[in-house]
């Protein structure tokens, strides 16, 4: 019973840490995808996201600020991806190619010039990263210290999920940038401005990417480095498809994620089962449960197709 | 729905090819003489006989493995090795760092390309990259760090005796616990790996026989999530000392240590600039030295090709100098066995056979 409880604690604990970077981008992504706005610059986003938090973290020493400075560098590139897609009618998978380039290429080239040629930035110091909700509070190693305290954040992003549930389906500006998303010129018509709802959403989904960019380098670990931002961004992508483009849908596939990603650690720990056989477990659990269980996504309609005001 | 599929693999491809491209030079140019022409450049490549050589028309590049030259590791040492040799040498250095395994190659050939005279492989990741490249130009010397599988006229390859720092910090953590019960986290189960463990597990055990070693494998060399999740499993199951032989990897887990204050040896470097309050000691792989000895060799004519292991006796390996967390008896009695195992009064184990005749099947990750 012990041992279960153990490790119960640790794979909550596991979970914690991976989910809150997919999570993040994937309900950003949600906003994005719903008003019609295909983001696959997410990854891009995060890049700078997690390098903007090293950074910011480095020189303010407040977890919170650089927090929300990169997302703020998020929402920045999200603005360009929007000036790009809604303004100028470009081809939205195209510019969001171009932001998941820009976005490592420039983290790198910036970390370079202001760290001595390196392309990772130093270490911080415990007090400038994201606080912890119950410091000191359990002795480490037990479960409430697992599952309790962890990063205020990873338990943030939940409420933050119920946020954009409600804000979807709760409010005039959700039900608009769900009508925009699936027939921009019904919305129009009936004088909804659609390039002001698509540029609200496609920063809005750039802002957070760049969270949860960040909470990498905040929390997870102490640094930016190129190698911290590597897939997240797709994974997060195919956690909206996988939810059916709903906050409740991602969250929940998140989570699925980040479970497997915790028992592929913890299972992979000993070396009595091959540890690449393990490593495989997250991929098979999401092949197996979108053969089994989840239905055909309903695509919104307008999504991908640019938008030109009919005056 | 399918084409946004396509956009999305195809963007994926993309991302992976651009990190591909991402390997930086870093190019200084060291206070060499003159510049010198393609006839010159062709002279230097032949082995100058002379003490008097200087290193100017020498190029040297450094091939990081995927933990890149400031993962406060052996890509940093090896790095810091070559700094040195550029400043005290002058030669003309340059490093390319490597994003995913798929840049070994043509990082490889970059170097290739541009004439260099000697490139130096950082981690037996790249060995089969570095085979290749030897074979298809004989004419170019290579150097290896943590491989010996490579038998070539032209290539060097540098070996540590990674055991013997280990077991001096598996010393240090056998005399330090309070639990009797301290953890290892590897970044991957092979032979070059495994050493540490060896090294770490007879080093304890002999500092206190009672000791339980929790061993986990995250098996990655640059996932520090986690590397983060191994060591709270350690923490959990009651250890109060983290080694970790992991490359950046290793940052989850010593981050994991300083969040739950218990202590956590680094490798590679002396790593306690990271967490100055967690770490209390480093099993130090002296890279720096060795790559230095390697280009001052290749500068005076006398570089060798075949196996050159650097041990505790010749400083190749060693345990951190940062050691301010330690109570005098833990320095002087590390001392003290590493004068043991330099008369060669201990023996540290190496591999599977020595350690189990030793100490008994206690090393779980082979």
């Amino acid at each position: 019973m012990d041992v279960i409880i153990k490790n119960l604690g640790l794979l909550i604990n596991a979970t914690l840490i991976a989910t809150p970077p997919l999570l993040l981008a994937a309900l950003g992504s949600c906003f994005s995808e719903r008003s019609g706005v295909v983001n696959i610059g997410i990854e891009g986003m995060m890049t700078i996201g997690a390098f903007t938090g090293a950074v910011m973290g480095l020189t303010t020493g407040n977890g919170w600020i650089a927090f929300l400075c990169a997302g703020a560098a998020g929402g920045f590139f999200g603005f360009i991806h929007a000036v790009a897609c809604v303004s100028f009618h470009a081809d939205q998978t195209i510019a969001g190619t171009a932001i998941n380039f820009l976005g490592p290429g420039l983290a790198v080239f910036l970390c370079k010039a202001m760290f001595n040629n390196s392309s990772d930035t130093p270490a911080m110091a415990p007090s400038c990263k994201l606080p912890k909700l119950f410091e000191g509070v359990f002795p480490a190693g037990s479960f409430f210290s697992n599952v309790l305290n962890v990063y205020a954040v990873a338990y943030l992003v939940f409420i933050l999920a119920a946020v954009c549930w409600f804000v979807f389906y709760k409010t005039k500006f959700g039900a608009h940038l769900r009508a925009v998303g699936e027939h921009p010129e019904a919305c129009e018509s009936l004088g909804i401005d659609v390039y002001r709802v698509r540029y609200i959403c496609v920063i809005l989904s750039g802002f957070m990417a760049g969270l949860g960019g960040a909470f990498v380098t905040l929390a997870t670990i102490n640094q930016f480095r190129p190698s911290v931002i590597v897939g997240q961004g797709f994974i997060a992508i195919a956690a909206v498809i996988f939810g059916k483009f709903s906050p409740g849908g991602a969250t929940k596939a998140c989570l699925l994620f980040g479970l497997c990603s915790g028992i592929k650690t913890l299972a992979g720990q000993s070396n009595t089962i091959s540890p690449n056989i393990i490593s495989m477990i997250p991929y098979i659990v999401t092949i197996l449960a979108l053969v089994l269980f989840v239905g055909k996504a309903h695509t919104p309609a307008a999504n991908g197709k640019p938008f030109v005001k009919s005056k | 729905m399918k084409k946004k599929m396509v956009a999305v693999l195809l963007s994926a491809a993309m991302a992976a090819a651009m990190t591909a491209c991402g390997g930086s030079s870093s190019k200084e140019e060291a206070p060499a003489p003159a510049e010198t022409s393609e006839g010159e450049e062709a002279e230097a490549e032949a082995p100058a006989e002379t003490s008097e050589a200087s290193g100017g028309e020498f190029k040297v590049g450094l091939i990081t493995d995927v933990g890149g030259v400031n993962d406060g590791s052996f890509n940093q040492s090896s790095w810091e090795g070559l700094q040195r040799a550029m400043d005290e040498l002058g030669i003309e250095a340059n490093y390319l760092e490597s994003a995913t395994d798929a840049d070994y190659v043509p990082n490889i050939e970059t170097f290739v390309d541009e004439d260099y005279d000697l490139i130096i492989s950082v981690g037996y990741m790249l060995a089969d990259a570095t085979k290749t490249a030897a074979e298809a130009n004989p004419d170019c010397r290579f150097a290896i760090i943590d491989d010996s599988s490579i038998d070539l006229d032209n290539v060097t390859c540098l070996m540590f005796k990674q055991e013997q720092a280990s077991y001096l910090v598996g010393y240090v953590a056998g005399l330090m616990t309070e639990s009797d019960n301290i953890g290892f986290v590897i970044g991957m189960a092979n032979e070059t790996m495994n050493q540490f463990g060896y090294g770490y597990c007879a080093g304890a055990i002999d500092a206190n026989p009672d000791i339980k070693i929790q061993q986990y494998n995250a098996n990655s060399f640059a996932d520090s999530a986690t590397g983060k999740t191994n060591a709270n499993s350690a923490i959990t199951n009651g250890a109060d000392i983290v080694f970790h032989a992991a490359g950046a990897t290793g940052l989850g887990v010593i981050e994991a240590c300083q969040e739950a204050g218990v202590y956590a040896i680094g490798v590679d470097s002396d790593q306690s600039s990271i967490a100055p309050n967690t770490i209390i000691t480093s099993a130090m792989k002296r890279v720096d030295n060795a790559v230095y000895d390697t280009v001052k060799a290749l500068i005076e004519g006398n570089l060798e090709s075949g196996i050159h292991t650097y041990d505790l006796s010749v400083g190749g390996v060693d345990i951190a100098p940062t050691q301010d967390l330690l109570p005098a008896e833990v320095i002087s009695a590390v001392e003290e066995i590493k004068t043991k195992i330099i008369s060669g009064e201990v023996t540290v184990p190496s591999n599977k056979e020595e350690f189990e005749a030793a100490y008994g099947d206690v090393y779980e990750l082979d």
